[in-house]
């Protein structure tokens, strides 16, 4: 194990991939010279060249229209987006051309590609660098959908999305990027539509991706102080979702939180809350609880901000109502 | 702006004057070095979309045709002389009026109409239908339903190919609507920029559904929408496709020769309203018959072979019965070819 930064993580992923294949490339604003506007892209234009890192103009729509033609011709882009909100500008080629033209080809044409970024809020950037896309993207059949949380997934969730021959949307956070976490030496690959049981418990299950992971187990911790045995599973991909991993967990704590930062409606903690009606509609002890972001767009001021963001404390006041409930009940 | 895109753009007015030349709106037809046999090929080739467009139009008719349709009549000679001057292993993309490109492209007419009845026996098993249908074999990418949206896909292709330095490049049409998509400019913008083996096709039939040229384009001059990226434009008369051909000829040539990207506007007109659903109240019907009766690519052509000996009576009736026999065969094809079966609902949702 090494302690790396999620940023050296990708950057390590996408360069042994590319050093493993030559159809892949580096595609987008500022990966090149620049070394990437949050540096993940370090070190790739000296290695690779500019015929593989290639800065694209500011032109989302365009250079993310192209790549889905690239992977037509069997290139496998790696597309980042300076910022997951950017690419709203290319949504249509993300869904109606590289998520559904294999069905609508009769399975003739792939695009194997990865789009890549950070998503959701950073600090302090407002309403239109804030949001996150997880349930916009995990709602569309045709795509892979992955959010991990630390260094080690990072790595070897993007390598696995690199070899998919399947478009995979890939959220990282920026929050995260500079963080350091234990890295297995070595080929590292972790298989796209596994979650991971990052703390096990017995009272509550608490469900969170991304940055939430974090929030999810310092909840762990706190809750554990007041004799609560948290289990936190860490989602790592949201499309497909590992609802069997939920499902084990709650049959053995009775109760779900969901944790996320995107918004409430329609979110991933919505279909986490289906899940529940659907297959443990006679395990739950309490009703599932929902700890998401506010129904805002998010404000700059630092006090709002904080407001419209879930934290570790929502997610400890969350599991002591739904635990105190069962303690009533019994 | 690179160094290379500014080139291109100094060279551009020379090029694009050049290649004007080859305009023969007034003209009935160019001089052509073609054979014989290839040229009367021209003609079985447009009458063969003609013909399996008015199959398709009573399919269409008869409700063996679902949703949109959009037929390609009037256009033959576009996509016909462009084609002709391309080369086995030349990719090809287009917009939603596709059937005539997948024909041009060599695509089996059993499997295009089957696709339009949404039967198994299509191109896409059904599951694409007349707006997504796809031939990797043939280099066919679709077919595409957003207007523009090709425009940037057909870019790329384009990339792959000089990526992987293979001398092949992209054949991308797109109309005259999609010609005002922000996209486009955005993928003329890197074309240029990275000298990309791209030919963009504006095939110009005067009205984006019944938006007329002149009431979407601040400038009609589409040919010259390329320029201020530095990529290098020619108009060419679509209703005559010895002309289409021509310029399709050198065009091709610059391109393949890694000179960067290549803008044709083909003037064209499409005699059926914009899908089966628009009567085309937007035009007057003086202004169709006009084409249909003076300005027609098959019958033009027709005159022309007759006049320069090429082909007489017989042989048009020979092209014409075996132009017949494929379109009855595909018709019968996909009106037996089965539906696909319900297990297809979940199947090429991913790739293994």
């Amino acid at each position: 194990m090494t302690a790396t930064t999620v940023r050296v993580a990708l950057r390590d992923a996408m360069a042994e991939e590319m050093r493993r294949d030559p159809d892949v490339f580096v595609i987008g604003e500022e990966v090149a010279e620049y070394q990437g506007a949050y540096k993940v892209t370090e070190g790739l234009l000296q290695e690779f060249g500019a015929k593989r890192v290639v800065d694209t103009p500011i032109t989302e729509h365009g250079f993310a229209g192209l790549a889905v033609g690239a992977a037509f011709q069997g290139l496998k882009p790696v597309v980042e987006f300076m910022t997951w909100n950017f690419a709203m500008q290319a949504i249509d080629q993300i869904l109606n051309s590289a998520a559904k033209t294999l069905y609508m080809s009769g399975g003739q044409v792939k695009s194997p590609m990865v789009f890549r970024g950070p998503n959701g809020a950073a600090s302090r950037v407002g309403a239109q660098h804030s949001q996150c896309y997880a349930s916009w993207y995990a709602h569309c059949p045709g795509l892979k959908v992955v959010a991990p949380y630390d260094a080690a997934d990072a790595k070897g969730l993007l390598k696995a999305a690199i070899r998919d021959p399947n478009p995979v949307i890939f959220l990282e956070n920026e929050l995260l990027y500079g963080v350091s976490f234990d890295v297995p030496e070595g080929e590292h690959i972790v298989p796209i539509g596994k979650a991971a049981v990052k703390k096990q418990g017995t009272d509550v299950t608490i469900v969170a991706f991304s940055i939430c992971v974090k929030y999810a187990l310092e909840a762990a911790e706190k809750l554990k102080a007041e004799g609560i045995s948290a289990e936190v599973i860490d989602l790592r991909t949201l499309r497909p979702l590992d609802k069997q991993c939920i499902i084990d967990s709650v049959r053995k704590t009775h109760r779900l939180i969901s944790v996320e930062e995107g918004w409430p409606v329609a979110g991933i903690g919505s279909e986490i809350a289906a899940i529940a009606m659907e297959e443990l509609f006679d395990e739950l002890d309490a009703p599932m609880v929902r700890v998401t972001g506010k129904d805002v767009p998010l404000p700059y001021a630092a006090n709002l901000e904080k407001l419209a963001l879930p934290t570790t404390d929502d997610v400890v006041a969350a599991a002591r109502e739904i635990c105190q409930s069962r303690a009533r009940a019994a | 702006m690179s160094a290379a895109a500014t080139k291109a753009a100094a060279k551009s007015p020379a090029k694009s004057a050049a290649l004007k030349s080859v305009d023969t709106a007034k003209k009935s037809s160019v001089t052509s070095d073609l054979s014989k046999e290839k040229q009367i090929a021209l003609l079985r080739d447009m009458l063969l979309i003609r013909r399996f467009e008015e199959k398709a139009g009573q399919l269409y008719g008869m409700g063996l045709i679902g949703g949109f349709c959009h037929l390609y009549i009037g256009q033959e000679a576009v996509v016909t002389g462009i084609q002709a001057a391309a080369r086995e292993g030349d990719a090809v993309i287009t917009t939603y009026r596709d059937h005539a490109h997948m024909l041009a492209c060599g695509m089996d007419a059993k499997g295009i109409m089957a696709e339009l009845t949404g039967r198994i026996g299509g191109f896409s098993k059904g599951k694409g239908g007349s707006m997504h249908m796809f031939s990797v074999e043939r280099q066919f990418f679709g077919g595409h339903g957003i207007v523009g949206a090709n425009v940037p896909l057909g870019t790329g292709m384009a990339f792959a190919q000089k990526y992987k330095g293979s001398d092949a490049l992209t054949m991308t049409y797109f109309g005259d609507g999609a010609s005002n998509q922000g996209q486009v400019f955005e993928s003329f913008n890197m074309a240029s920029l990275w000298q990309l083996p791209v030919i963009y096709i504006i095939e110009n039939n005067e009205y984006a559904m019944g938006t007329s040229v002149k009431r979407s384009h601040a400038s009609a001059e589409l040919y010259k929408l390329g320029e201020p990226f530095g990529i290098p434009g020619v108009q060419v008369n679509g209703m005559d496709v010895l002309a289409v051909y021509e310029a399709a000829k050198k065009v091709i040539a610059h391109v393949r020769a890694g000179k960067g990207p290549y803008l044709m506007e083909v003037k064209t007109y499409r005699y059926r309203g914009h899908s089966m659903s628009d009567p085309a109240k937007y035009r007057s019907k003086k202004e169709v018959e006009d084409y249909k009766e003076n300005r027609d690519s098959i019958n033009q052509f027709r005159k022309y072979l007759e006049a320069a000996g090429m082909a007489n009576e017989a042989a048009f009736k020979k092209i014409e019965d075996e132009v017949k026999a494929i379109v009855h065969e595909a018709a019968e094809f996909a009106k037996e070819s089965p539906e696909p079966d319900a297990t297809e609902l979940w199947t090429d949702i991913l790739s293994q």
